[in-house]
């Protein structure tokens, strides 16, 4: 094996313009919505206005008798529709509660936007016009909003078939944590809420089901990430054959997790498809996909660092609140498990401790939004960094180098139990400060000190990690998720010299086309423009895992990359029996087989393409064809790192904050293309600076969604947006024989610490050390008139001791 | 339901609409332009960006009815011959869409803002585009696309 890895590379690391672009430029890609067929029929949702409520009744009366409404349905109608829940595949410990999720509620609502009944019209208009003419009696119930106040004794329950609200406690220690945190020259304790986000892919989702009577076939098209798990996963919910139901993501308009998963409009669609024997179409309207599709965030964090009077870091105690909401999505208990094993971060330390309680609320489910759960455990290690830095009177760089694991090309294991591919952390951390100019910035920063500057700089570091490309099926269900960490690819040579690819992968923006092209172009000898790429569809492409977790390229292109190594030993076999040598004499380079010491006697991949089709003259018990599927289950998962800087600037007497300077340099091994890589980062810190300053989910005391609307929850636009600078050092990881490890979420991981690093930097001189996020101009500016008018009652109040966390940069009482 | 008459990308065309009905939806479902997206529900994304007797204006705001007698243009125009137009080709050089969703939003609320400005800097630009959300590039690229465009067309212009 491994015959290709030193093949020439024409394409891979080059600047290849992407295949996807022309289709999507000239508005000729079909995404969900631009789907339609004769016949089809409109799907609306009626949802809960309330958070949680008894149905009584649900009358669909007067929607059945408008124009144009060829159905409508309650939840019991739908009943008889499911064979099971929705499901959740990660139950991550063996006594989690898992509620039974029906689509349709049938006896409660439980959150705002709980589906309760269905309607079904001509056109998209008579559909919404019928969801508001279904009458549907509630009784409100108490709501539970608050995580803590969730897990209080009697406290209103979520589901009453549970004796509370906590879903489950997962636990992981390593090394005597106690001993170590008695000892220790200095402990800091903090305490981190991490607000709940709305994904906001632009592309809302959408479903369109094709029920194909004749051979009892239904084609599902969804805007999803993961069409393979939607297959199986809907048949088990449907009580569907699976190998009669197929599912297709078409374009798919971006995801960010929002689109892994499993959702109730799904299985309603293929419900009324099958009862009604019609095509049947459902497009969430954005408001309503700020109550339907899941959310991200939600964790409070007490994080708790022990160290020796040097700041060399000796242990780490994380203990999470995760909201679940009201229901388990597919993967929502896991996503802080994503996280569990890196709250130390790139520093390695002795002892280790992690728990966490997942808490249902009256809220929307969260799940996967893009970083998922390394985001959380990034912020903690980063922000905590800075304060123990601050308590020894160290410069946060300092702090960081003293406490980084060593350059190593070889995987080693770290405290959490985890094992490392490979890292060189000082690296991107020195590239990452020379492109900002750290030293002229905090010169500056002085100055501004100094001259007593309205507009305050401060500067923010984040030395990060993460885990990709999830990884081994075996450690997979050591964990408890319920699926493999594999994924697949064929490569198809036709007899013209044409390749074709399929992949188990699905692509909503990535490049996967353009990569994988690469990938096969040089290591077959191809040419770029004669690979085609398919995915997305589980009829082309039966065998995949899917897109998420930054896996596709570290698994799914290293499934292609051995998927040719198949081909290339097969077509060695054919090349030798051609040119009459033994396979040794042969060698390989860039699509050739030449002989050796005599190369002008040589055949290419094409031409034994050809003659594998023809099957005229194969070596005895050569298959004819000239294909290969390699499944690819990693060794272990992949650690991309990096630097990220950040400088903002503060105006004091508006609280105003700005991004002025964003240098990241970060560290995803081999890069196959790098414009592809670049727009990740950029795209990802976007993500994160939205986070960091201006995005929240918010919700009222009876569980309604306050920021309901794009309207008023702030996705930032260009002009809240700098441009960044980015770079990158290349370690290859050791967990793949093309050395990459994945760079799709890096940026939403790095960055949120990287600018509340630097909004409190600013703020210290005024002691403010504490704010959470958003760090909101009104908020800084709130933070800053309590501090001020503490100077004078109270100074020195320490705002980073427990229980000052939560909300304390806002809290009441101040005179904003 | 109203008539309506308007031309499309220099095709006039004649139709019967609901009072109600969204321009965009007008374009999208009845003439096929399904290029113009939708994105949200409060005139917030600009997805469904389109230029209207040569201004970009979002046309989920405005009715069918209201474009009466308008020349509209959509995405589906812009190349020609299989050319793609200045602003597409720089899109596709400096990777700047991802997705491709709020893609044709972009480029139509772009091509408003080259030719009604001349030499705009990083923050003009940026500030032009506020009333369009991409939530993939981090509109870094979108902002280099832009200079590179409005360079190459200003310098097409006056050859
Ligand atoms: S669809 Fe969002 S602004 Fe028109
Ligand atoms: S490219 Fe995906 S939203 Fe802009």
């Amino acid at each position: 094996m491994a015959q290709v890895a030193d093949t020439a590379q024409k394409y891979m690391g080059g600047g290849v313009l992407r295949k996807e672009d022309p289709e999507l430029l000239t508005g000729r890609a079909r995404y969900i919505d631009d789907i339609s067929m004769p016949g089809m029929l409109w799907v609306g949702i009626v949802r809960s206005p309330f958070a949680h409520a008894t149905i009584n009744t649900v009358d669909t009366s007067r929607a059945a008798n408008l124009p144009g409404v060829r159905a409508a349905y309650s939840g019991a109608d739908l009943a008889s529709e499911w064979a099971d829940g929705l499901p959740c595949a990660w139950p991550v410990t063996e006594d989690i509660k898992i509620p039974k999720h029906w689509p349709v509620a049938q006896d409660k609502a439980r959150f705002a936007g709980d589906p309760v009944a269905v309607v079904v019209a001509e056109t998209r208009a008579q559909a919404a016009d019928a969801t508001e003419a279904v009458d549907v009696d509630y009784d409100p119930l108490d709501v539970v909003i608050d995580m803590e106040a969730a897990l209080g004794d009697g406290a209103t329950k979520v589901h009453d078939e549970f004796d509370s609200n906590s879903c489950y406690v997962w636990n992981l220690e390593v090394g005597d944590v106690d001993d170590v945190f008695n000892n220790a020259a200095v402990v800091v304790k903090e305490r981190y809420y991490h607000p709940r986000l709305i994904p906001n892919a632009i592309e809302p989702r959408g479903v369109v089901c094709q029920p194909n009577l004749p051979q009892g076939e239904f084609i599902l098209y969804s805007a999803t990430q993961v069409p393979h798990i939607l297959k199986t996963t809907l048949a088990l919910t449907l009580g569907m054959p699976e190998q009669k139901l197929r599912v297709i993501a078409p374009e798919v308009g971006g995801g960010f997790g929002s689109k892994l998963n499993v959702y109730a409009e799904e299985a309603i669609c293929v419900a009324v498809g099958r009862r009604l024997g019609m095509p049947v179409k459902w497009i969430e309207e954005r408001s309503e996909g700020y109550l339907a599709t899941i959310h991200g965030r939600d964790v409070i964090q007490e994080m708790e660092v022990a160290a020796d009077s040097d700041g060399k870091l000796a242990g780490v105690r994380a203990n999470l609140k995760a909201d679940m909401g009201a229901y388990l999505q597919l993967v929502t208990p896991g996503i802080p498990i994503l996280g569990a094993f890196l709250y130390h971060g790139v520093y390695d330390c002795q002892a280790y401790s992690f728990t966490c309680t997942g808490v249902f609320t009256n809220k929307t489910p969260t799940d996967a939004y893009r970083g998922a759960g390394r985001p959380e455990a990034t912020y903690a290690v980063e922000r905590i960094m800075d304060s123990l830095a601050r308590k020894l009177e160290k410069d946060p760089i300092e702090i960081r180098r003293l406490n980084f694991i060593e350059p190593f090309n070889e995987a080693r294991e770290v405290a959490s139990g985890l094992s490392f591919d490979s890292g060189n952390y000082e690296a991107s951390l020195d590239k990452a400060l020379e492109a900002f100019g750290y030293d002229e910035m905090r010169a500056e920063q002085q100055r501004r000190r100094d001259s007593g500057d309205t507009k305050q700089l401060g500067i923010g570091i984040s030395t990060y990690i993460e885990m990709c490309g999830l990884a081994p099926s075996q450690v997979l269900g050591s964990l408890r998720y319920a699926a493999g960490g594999w994924d697949a690819a064929t490569i198809r040579c036709h007899p013209t010299g044409k390749v074709t690819v399929v992949t188990g992968t699905s692509p909503h923006g990535q490049g996967h086309v353009t990569s994988w092209s690469q990938i096969v172009a040089d290591e077959l000898g191809v040419a770029f423009e004669d690979v085609e790429v398919l995915h997305g569809d589980t009829a082309i492409s039966p065998l995949g895992m899917d897109t998420y977790g930054s896996r596709s390229l570290s698994v799914g292109g290293i499934a292609l990359h051995y998927a040719a190594d198949k081909i290339i030993t097969k077509a060695k076999t054919i090349a030798a029996h051609e040119l009459e040598v033994s396979e040794e004499d042969l060698e390989y380079d860039g699509g050739i087989f030449s002989v050796k010491g005599a190369p002008d006697k040589s055949k290419t991949v094409a031409e034994i393409a050809f003659s594998a089709w023809t099957a005229h003259n194969l070596p005895e018990g050569t298959e004819p064809g000239l294909e290969a599927t390699y499944v690819f289950d990693p060794p272990n998962f992949t650690f991309p790192s990096g630097a990220h800087l950040c400088a903002v600037e503060v105006d004091t007497e508006t609280g105003m904050t700005r991004v002025e300077k964003y240098v990241a340099v970060d560290d995803c091994g081999n890069v196959i293309n790098p414009a592809i890589v670049e727009g990740q980062v950029h795209g990802g810190i976007a993500q994160g600076i939205a986070e960091a300053m201006y995005e929240e989910a918010v919700y009222d005391d009876n569980g309604v969604l306050m920021t309901s609307s794009m309207a008023s929850y702030r996705v930032p636009s260009a002009a809240e947006l700098p441009s960044f600078q980015t770079d990158r050092t290349e370690t290859p990881s050791t967990t793949n024989p093309l050395g990459v490890k994945g760079i799709g979420e890096a940026g939403t991981i790095a960055a949120p610490p990287a600018v509340v690093n630097a909004t409190l930097d600013a703020l210290a001189p005024m002691g403010v050390y504490h704010m959470d996020m958003p760090v909101s101009p009104e908020r800084v500016w709130a933070a800053i008139r309590n501090a001020r008018g503490q100077e004078v009652e109270s100074r020195g109040k320490d705002t980073t001791a427990a229980g000052s966390g939560l909300g304390s940069a806002d809290t009441p009482g101040g005179d904003a | 339901m109203r008539r309506v008459s308007l031309t499309v990308n220099a095709v006039e065309h004649e139709a019967m609409v609901e009072p109600r009905q969204l321009l965009v939806y007008f374009l999208r479902e009845q003439l096929g332009l399904t290029g113009t997206n939708v994105g949200c529900d409060t005139s917030t994304c600009g997805a469904c960006t389109i230029l209207l007797n040569g201004k970009s204006v979002k046309s989920c705001t405005v009715l069918a009815v209201q474009a009466e007698g308008t020349e509209v243009t959509t995405i589906e125009a812009l190349a020609q011959d299989g050319d793609l137009h200045p602003l597409q080709q720089a899109f596709h050089e400096t990777h700047a869409l991802q997705c491709g969703y709020c893609t044709p939003g972009m480029i139509m609320a772009a091509l408003d803002l080259i030719t009604n400005n001349e030499d705009m800097d990083e923050d003009e630009i940026r500030t032009g585009l506020e009333g369009n959300l991409c939530r993939c590039t981090g509109y870094h690229n979108i902002v280099k696309a832009i200079q590179q465009a409005s360079s190459e067309m200003r310098s097409f212009a006056t050859k």
